[in-house]
């Protein structure tokens, strides 16, 4: 259960998809002009990483090396594919916001290196717990990536009011130049944080 | 005519791939430290991008379509460029090795990526013809070679600077991209698509 928990956390803080690994950039950027829109692309990459993890988990011992790349991505696509088409079906204004990057998970470097790394190697178990750590740790940097901006740029939070009158919207920061630029600062404050927390780390190692 | 013209000059300029639509960042932040490799990259992407946009034109009006199978798109496009790609490169080291020193290795590294797979999903989606589509895709791939060129040699002359630490490589990268787009933000309205 330890176990799981370390797998599952490690996704979240120390390996963070988009702020430490600096992988799948482009949502990232995209998508995250409003909280709703970041949310919803989180938590669709959150479900095709811990499907694609299973799967890929599952089928690991019939799964020739010399093909794996090709399969992996025939899986991913159908994933993506069914979450498409339940979003089309069920939320049809949260697709056409996303536009053409719900197609573009396809292509996202977390899923297919959390696949090849992890997922070929492991039981199904922490290959699902893995993907899903990731996921989360991708939901949540949208959605703080997301709040900030919409804070900033609109005044309002999920579409409500939450700055008041006095407060002029800094529209660049909804605007690509903007989005740029925040995350060239987010970059820089994760490095220090990680930075201190190995310090730490290291402290705590001596000590014993 | 007039309506090509608008199209590439809009999807070199205006909408720029890299810096307004956030499309293949991956390779736009990884290979940009070189100016060298930037070159190559930008020719690489703009040559893969239209011959893929060619490719899975004829695969979605001639295939998927008249079969009824449009909600394939995704898998079958992947599918499609990705092979084509391998193909390309193989075919490449085969008969011109020296054009293969000089761009092959980058085509490798976008088989499967965003712009690449990006501008033909648009082309779909905005029911260009073929020669739209052709011309959006070269449009696309001269904006994205512009946008790379430019951010290497900013990256080449920044490394002299004294950049504060935590922001050093990615950060401040992030930030000169920000910049550049914010430059390139001037043109917007210039031709509105």
């Amino acid at each position: 259960m330890r176990e799981l928990w370390k797998i599952f956390k490690k996704g979240i803080i120390s390996e963070n998809p988009i702020l430490v690994l600096a992988l799948s950039l482009c949502p990232a950027l995209a998508v995250t002009t409003t909280v709703q829109n970041a949310l919803t692309m989180g938590l669709s990459v959150t479900f095709v990483l811990a499907a694609n993890n299973t799967v890929v988990s599952l089928t690991r011992k019939w799964v020739n090396p010399k093909v794996r790349v090709p399969i992996y991505i025939t899986s991913i696509a159908t994933i993506v594919t069914v979450v498409e088409l339940l979003l089309k079906a069920y939320a049809p204004a949260l697709y056409s916001n996303l536009g053409i990057y719900l197609q573009l998970i396809v292509v996202f470097a977390i899923i297919l290196a959390r696949a090849e790394v992890f997922a070929s190697k492991n039981k199904i178990i922490p290959s699902f717990v893995d993907g899903f750590g990731m996921g989360i740790g991708f939901t949540v940097a949208m959605v703080l990536i997301g709040t900030i901006r919409e804070i900033l740029g609109n005044g309002t939070f999920f579409g409500m009011q939450v700055l008041g009158d006095w407060y002029h919207p800094a529209l660049i920061i909804i605007l690509p130049p903007g989005a740029f630029i925040l995350i060239g600062y987010l970059v820089g404050i994760s490095k220090i944080i990680n930075e201190k927390q190995d310090k730490k780390l290291k402290l705590q190692g001596e000590a014993k | 005519m007039k309506e090509y013209l608008m199209l590439f000059i809009g999807t070199v300029i205006v909408n720029n791939f890299v810096l307004t639509r956030f499309l293949g960042l991956c390779i736009f932040f990884g290979v940009s430290k070189k100016l060298e490799a930037s070159i190559g990259m930008g020719m690489a992407v703009t040559s893969v991008i239209t011959l893929s946009s060619m490719l899975s034109w004829a695969v979605y009006n001639f295939i998927l379509t008249p079969l009824n199978l449009t909600f394939l798109t995704t898998i079958v496009f992947v599918l499609v460029i990705a092979s084509f790609v391998q193909l390309l490169e193989m075919v490449i080291r085969k008969l011109a090795p020296t054009l293969y020193k000089m761009w092959g290795i980058y085509l490798l590294l976008i088989a499967t990526n965003c712009v690449v797979l990006g501008v033909p999903l648009l082309n779909v989606e905005s029911n260009f013809s073929f020669g739209k589509s052709i011309v959006h895709a070269v449009g696309s791939g001269v904006g994205f070679a512009v946008a790379i060129i430019l951010m290497a040699s900013l990256r080449e002359k920044i490394r002299l600077a004294d950049v504060p630490k935590p922001l050093e490589g990615l950060g401040i990268a992030f930030i000169l991209a920000g910049l550049l787009s914010l430059s390139f933000f001037g043109f917007s309205g210039m031709i509105s698509l």
